[in-house]
């Protein structure tokens, strides 16, 4: 890659608590997010996410590891020399401060001159579309505006990061979907990187550049949207994002056996199939090729259906198939289908 | 809305004050009685024997200020006096800014104490409320006078030869002062703090202000109330303070509680301290004016 690289975590430990009580938050992270990139941090709580994001600001020191910013080292740089600005998931806007000064905050501390200050301001509330608000308080603004408020806050000094923690879990779905466009948006108008955490594997496909995803202290896979998703390497990856059938099975020389003894052509090694719901067929039993199913269950989602199947041997199965164009329903519990794989569907993981 | 809710609304509004009715009578009475009293009092004449005649007179009001010569009856300004009340000001501000900043950091860390610590910090603050303030101050007496814990423990570890002489001093009331008004600007400052986002401290060093920058442009503005209310609370008290001048500055060094009181008492001239108390609550009511005027503005930039 020829990128430059704006963060670098290097090995990267970090411990709470004293001696055998210490728990691991982070354990041996590295990652080089580029400069100008959507880079998301993706996992369950308790990933270590929100402590990547917090070494990054300075919030937090690393116990062990470094933390380079544009190639310098800040590992021992307190936040307020750093040149990272946070959106914070409770938005830690100044209840004492109306919506331009909070904006201004940042450049005012700096010492820049008023008047950069100011034009800095209304270019940005012009930016979040703010701009009759100006004089408004905090408490009067809705939880969207406060959003659009911590965000223009946070990009007035020109970080060269711009980093997001869960900005947008405090929002409900509608404003969510279109607050991720904006994010987006102000993304690539800026061209500030960003470093996005986030819980939300849906919110991070939509958004990032690239994807790390994380579990337990570790950084489980990086890679872009579409990657993690088609390839995902282990099966926590392929569990959090998406939704995946696991199959236990045996590598033939001829492909992967499964239980049922049905050998399946599929990528990869490793002892566990893959294959994601809407990548399966299903078709009436008995005709062509394809493995033998009963339907156990019928789930009307409204763009599709999920179709819940038992294999011959017992083994469960989920399909995801397009919702019937009448409404009716295209399956019923009981009855004997034939399950084909879309082709390359089928992928080999290590348990 | 409904006739029906407007008038359940008007319901529950007249059985509200009907049921602090009883409460408000006392207060008004208990407040304005005996301020009216006094303020009819001090345009009295003074009486022989520390009563008061039913004469109109404003000898009270004049004798705030300015003393009548007992040889050649010519008014000169009352130097004693303006000393007593300069002494009772400079004595109150200095007990408001120095319980502030050691009741900032106080407040400080309990309110950043785990939740269930905090109770037994706050607990152990107000514990000195148990005893009676009058035992408070002896005790303060009795560590700092001459003979006291402090000279007889530093004399003998050699530190000193001549013990330091505090009691009877200006320097004495403010540490008392100090010591007793302490708590009334801890809590306070404690509800403010408690209420206070720490999230705001992150947001503060994120954009790039130093702890200097964050104390006075993030912590400050935000806990104000708190920092107004814990100065009325110390400042107004120590204005009028009365026992812990007497019992630690001895008889010369008076401030306006001990005047008031000496005239009521020995000096038998009811009407000049009845104009005293109504001049002290006049002083009080402008301070407070100042400060609340001072302190509003300076959250409103625009203004």
């Amino acid at each position: 890659m020829t990128q430059k690289v704006a963060i670098t975590a290097q090995n990267v430990v970090k411990a709470f608590g004293q001696g055998a009580a210490a728990v691991r938050a982070l354990d041996d992270v590295s990652v080089d997010i580029a400069t100008g990139e959507f880079f998301t941090l993706l996992g369950p709580s308790g990933c270590g996410k929100t402590t990547l994001l917090r070494l990054i600001a300075g919030f937090e020191m690393p116990t062990a590891g470094k933390i380079l910013i544009d190639g310098a080292d800040v590992t021992e740089m307190p936040p307020n020399r750093r040149p990272v600005n946070t959106v914070f998931q409770s938005y830690a806007l100044f209840p004492h401060l109306t919506v331009a000064e909070n904006i201004g905050f940042g450049l005012k501390m700096q010492g820049r001159p008023k008047a950069e200050v100011a034009a800095t301001t209304t270019e940005m509330l012009a930016l979040v579309k703010l701009d009759a608000m100006a004089d408004r308080k905090i408490s009067q603004l809705s939880g969207g505006q406060q959003q659009r408020v911590a965000l223009a806050r946070a990009l007035a000094p020109r970080p060269k990061v711009l980093l997001l923690d869960e900005p947008l879990s405090a929002l409900d779905l509608k404003l969510r979907k279109k607050m991720q466009v904006e994010l987006k948006r102000l993304q690539t108008e800026t061209g500030i990187t960003f470093v996005f955490v986030t819980h939300d594997q849906e919110e991070a496909l939509t958004m990032s550049d690239r994807i790390a995803v994380m579990s337990a202290g570790k950084i489980q896979q990086i890679g872009a949207p579409r990657e993690i998703y088609t390839r995902p390497v282990n099966r926590f990856v392929a569990s959090f994002v998406g939704e995946t059938n696991f199959l236990p099975v045996t590598a033939t020389p001829q492909g992967a056996r499964l239980s049922t003894g049905d050998v399946i052509a599929a990528e990869g090694e490793g002892s566990v199939l893959i294959v994601r719901p809407e990548q399966l067929r299903l078709g009436p039993a008995g005709v062509g090729a394809g493995l033998a199913a009963k339907v156990t269950g019928v789930v009307y989602f409204g763009t599709d259906i999920h179709v819940n199947l038992s294999l011959a041997d017992g083994t469960a199965l989920t399909a995801r198939v397009p919702s019937p164009v009448d409404g009716g329903a295209d399956f019923a519990t009981g009855q004997d289908v034939a399950v084909t794989f879309q082709p390359g569907a089928a992928r080999l993981i290590r348990e | 809305m409904s006739p029906a809710e407007q008038s359940q609304r008007s319901r529950s509004t007249r059985n509200g004050w009907l049921l602090s009715a009883p409460a408000l009578t006392l207060l008004f009475l208990a407040a304005s009685g005996p301020l009216l009293i006094v303020l009819v009092y001090s345009f009295l004449t003074p009486g022989q024997y520390g009563n008061v005649v039913w004469d109109f007179s404003l000898d009270g009001w004049i004798g705030i200020l300015f003393t009548r010569d007992i040889f050649d009856g010519t008014m000169n300004l009352a130097d004693a006096h303006l000393t007593i009340f300069w002494r009772s000001v400079k004595l109150s501000l200095m007990t408001t800014a120095l319980t502030f900043a050691l009741g900032f950091p106080t407040a400080w860390f309990i309110a950043t104490r785990p939740p269930a610590q905090r109770a037994m910090w706050l607990f152990l603050i107000t514990i000195p409320f148990w005893t009676n303030l009058l035992i408070r101050t002896f005790a303060i007496n009795e560590v700092i006078r001459n003979e006291g814990l402090m000279n007889t423990v530093l004399t003998g570890l050699g530190l000193i030869s001549e013990p330091i002489r505090l009691i009877n001093t200006d320097t004495a009331v403010f540490i008392g002062m100090a010591y007793v008004y302490l708590p009334l600007m801890v809590l306070p400052l404690f509800a403010a703090i408690d209420r206070f986002d720490m999230k705001l401290l992150e947001a503060g060093y994120d954009l790039y202000a130093s702890r200097m920058q964050v104390l006075r442009h993030v912590i400050v503005p935000i806990v104000k109330p708190g920092i107004v209310a814990g100065s009325i609370l110390v400042f107004v008290p120590s204005l009028g303070a009365y026992v812990t001048p007497r019992v630690l500055g001895g008889g010369k060094n008076m401030m306006i509680g001990n005047f008031i009181e000496l005239q009521f008492g020995q000096g038998r001239n009811w009407p000049l301290g009845a104009a005293l108390s109504m001049a002290l609550l006049l002083i009080v009511m402008a301070a407070l004016l100042v400060y609340v005027r001072a302190s509003t503005k300076g959250s409103n930039p625009h203004g």
